[in-house]
């Protein structure tokens, strides 16, 4: 079908209504502020479910609700307000529950800037709720893949029963791009829903959502069979992508639209005669470890740049296993890197090496 | 007069003597001889034919541990 | 009525609360009311944090356990997606009025078509007996051993009058369960409020004046006396909102 040219919030929303969004739960945060916004408008047009909440708070035990009712159902915020769902969002793990909740980053720690950032990292992959529990994180680096993502993410909630959040920065929030809308994605086989609570009238026997278990014998199972759930989605759905590998002196490792201009700055290299590669992590946990078993001999070192101190940067240094030296570039508060700046980190990459 | 026939699920009973403080013909007490298999002890009635059946132990009753029978209306 | 049995609105399961805890009376009337408007099979409840927090246990119908404070943020959810079914939260004073205040006020704000039950008995119960919202000046807890004292602790919430401000909100009710007269009163609040939620008038409250015998140390009759004797004064009996009688 035709592309349309348009912002990433608002593609966001379109793409969550084409993927069978029922009901939609949210706040005002910048800069995630069109998404409520055009879902105040076009889920009322489509004749679904918009509230605004209260709060960050609110809306999560809403989509907690409406999910275990047997909804579609999403949330969005900015690292703020991600904060502020992390005990839902571990309620939803433990009651296994689907939902997708989109994260656009801004800078932080605290109230932070509005500008972008990838200082969530961590509160994405390592979550700050409590327990031990995992959330898909799928990393846009266009409008076009958010599309893409926000799509597939609805059906792996729902095929693992799990939060899936889409991690998006201001960047991909503010800017316009072409976009299909139409552009299928992978078919994945989802199972009824066979535990909801829509009344006892509705199905068999009595249904209940629940996360407590103070029995430790039941408590302890009910972990595994989590942790069961999580090595079948860390054995399925891995994503990510290579480019430049063959030969490479150097690899970069980026996510989202820093993974941009990395690509800018490996034209600038390749034109030095310098070959550098890029992992581009897709899916963040996931996390793309096999790829780091591809990288070259020829590698003399793995840059890791991020808009933020270094928290992906663990992931690498895990995924690394001592084989080759790790750099870091990072910029923070707000501060978006140029492609010169990643030229020059590479160029002068033994200062930049942390292990 | 009414008259009522109570049945106690004993098991359910917590002893918590509710019943009894509001049996207005006072029929009704904690029998400390008798325990179910929680240990709570159970209750006991002094005298069924003084049931008039008002069903107030029922009512409070926060386990559901009296049925009440009403035997005869007027 | 001729005779009295159990309903069949309650579950098989024995419940774990206290003897002569209200919290036992209380679902009985709640599933009482369930069955005699023939709405179990399409009912959700919604269990909070607190003693009550296995009353997905006890009360037959579907039911997700909620966080602490967050029952009425779930409730709009699932009465959002499912306006059609009848949803109610049952909470404690502290689940409800501290840290649960803006999503019940907010729910109630936005009209949301709920029943939301509220057990007030004036303390933290299952953690001990902390002091409340609703804890009476005096009153001595765990976390106010010298009694609570208006300097430093502020009044007790009156939770039933707060909510009789909101548009939103179509019947309040405040009742107590002290003797067999107000229990009765209690599950004629109880039915009203989830008949006005049938009819989508909006949205309903009961607080229902409750005891805690264990953490007040006294006897369970004991408990309901003190409750009738010290807490009325302070939270009255009444309708305190209705929608159908402005």
């Amino acid at each position: 079908m035709s592309k349309v040219l348009m912002k990433g919030n608002e593609a966001i929303v379109r793409a969550a209504i084409a993927a069978g969004l029922d009901a939609f739960f949210g706040y005002p945060i910048t800069p995630q502020n069109e998404i409520p916004e055009y879902m105040s408008k076009l889920m009322k047009e489509a004749g679904r479910v918009f509230v605004q909440a209260e709060s960050e708070v609110a809306a999560i035990n809403m989509v907690y609700g409406a999910a275990g009712a047997g909804a579609r159902v999403m949330t969005s915020s900015s690292s703020v307000g991600i904060a502020l769902k992390q005990e839902g969002i571990s309620y939803i793990a433990g009651a296994e529950l689907p939902c997708v909740i989109v994260s656009v980053m801004r800078a932080g720690p605290g109230l932070g800037g509005i500008q972008p950032s990838q200082a969530d990292y961590f509160q994405a992959t390592r979550g700050g709720g409590n327990g031990d529990y995992r959330v898909v994180v799928l990393a846009p680096e266009s409008i076009q893949e958010t599309v893409d993502l926000m799509k597939q993410a609805f059906d792996i909630a729902d095929m693992y029963r799990n939060p899936v959040m889409v991690l998006a920065d201001g960047l991909i929030g503010q800017m316009m791009e072409s976009v299909d809308l139409d552009k299928p994605i992978k078919k994945r086989h989802i199972e009824p829903k066979n535990y909801i609570t829509n009344g006892t009238d509705y199905h068999e026997g009595r249904h209940i959502v629940n996360s407590l278990g103070l029995d430790p014998v039941y408590l302890e199972k009910h972990n595994f069979a989590l942790q069961s759930k999580y090595n079948r989605i860390i054995q399925h759905e891995v994503q990510y992508e290579m480019i430049n590998m063959i030969h490479a002196e150097y690899v970069i490792v980026a996510y989202g639209t820093v993974s941009r201009i990395v690509r800018s700055a490996i034209e600038t290299l390749t034109e030095m005669n310098i070959h550098v590669g890029l992992i581009r992590p897709i899916s963040l946990w996931p996390y793309p470890k096999k790829a780091f078993d591809l990288i070259p001999k020829t590698c003399k070192g793995i840059l890791v740049v991020e808009m933020s101190m270094g928290q992906m940067l663990d992931d690498v240094l895990i995924s690394n296993k001592g084989r080759y030296k790790v750099g870091f570039y990072g910029r923070a508060g707000g501060m978006v890197p140029a492609p010169e700046e990643i030229v020059e980190a590479i160029l002068h990459f033994d200062e930049k090496v942390v292990d | 007069m009414k008259k009522g026939k109570l049945t106690f699920d004993d098991e359910s009973c917590k002893g918590c003597e509710l019943c009894v403080s509001f049996c207005p013909v006072e029929i009704l007490s904690l029998d400390k001889d008798r325990m179910n298999s929680s240990g709570y002890h159970l209750i006991t009635v002094s005298d069924m034919n003084l049931c008039i059946g008002c069903a107030n132990c029922a009512i409070v009753c926060p386990d559901s541990v009296i049925k009440v029978e009403v035997l005869n209306h007027e | 009525m001729a005779g009295y049995e159990r309903t069949k609105g309650l579950t098989d399961t024995r419940t774990h609360y206290c003897p002569g805890c209200t919290h036992g009376m209380l679902h009985k009337l709640v599933a009482e009311v369930l069955e005699e408007l023939g709405i179990l099979g399409k009912s959700i409840g919604i269990a909070s944090v607190g003693c009550s927090v296995f009353s997905y246990e006890y009360i037959n119908t579907d039911f997700q356990q909620a966080p602490h404070g967050r029952a009425c943020a779930t409730a709009t959810g699932i009465k959002r997606v499912l306006p059609d079914r009848i949803v109610f939260t049952y909470q404690g004073d502290g689940d409800l009025a501290s840290i649960g205040i803006a999503e019940t006020i907010h729910a109630a704000n936005r009209g949301e078509n709920i029943t939301v039950i509220m057990a007030n008995n004036a303390t933290y119960g299952m953690t001990g007996g902390q002091m409340a919202p609703t804890s009476l000046v005096g009153q001595k807890t765990t976390t106010s051993q010298e009694g609570r004292n208006v300097l430093q602790h502020g009044n007790p919430m009156r939770v039933s009058e707060i909510f009789a401000q909101i548009e939103g909100a179509a019947y309040v009710e405040r009742t107590s369960m002290h003797d067999i007269g107000n229990i009765r009163k209690t599950k004629k609040a109880i039915k009203k409020a989830f008949t006005y939620q049938m009819e989508n008038k909006g949205f309903t409250l009961i607080e229902v004046i409750s005891t805690c015998p264990v953490n007040w140390g006294m006897k369970p009759r004991e408990a309901l006396d003190w409750s009738k004797e010290h807490m009325l004064p302070i939270f009255p009996l009444g309708v305190y909102k209705d929608v159908m009688k402005p």
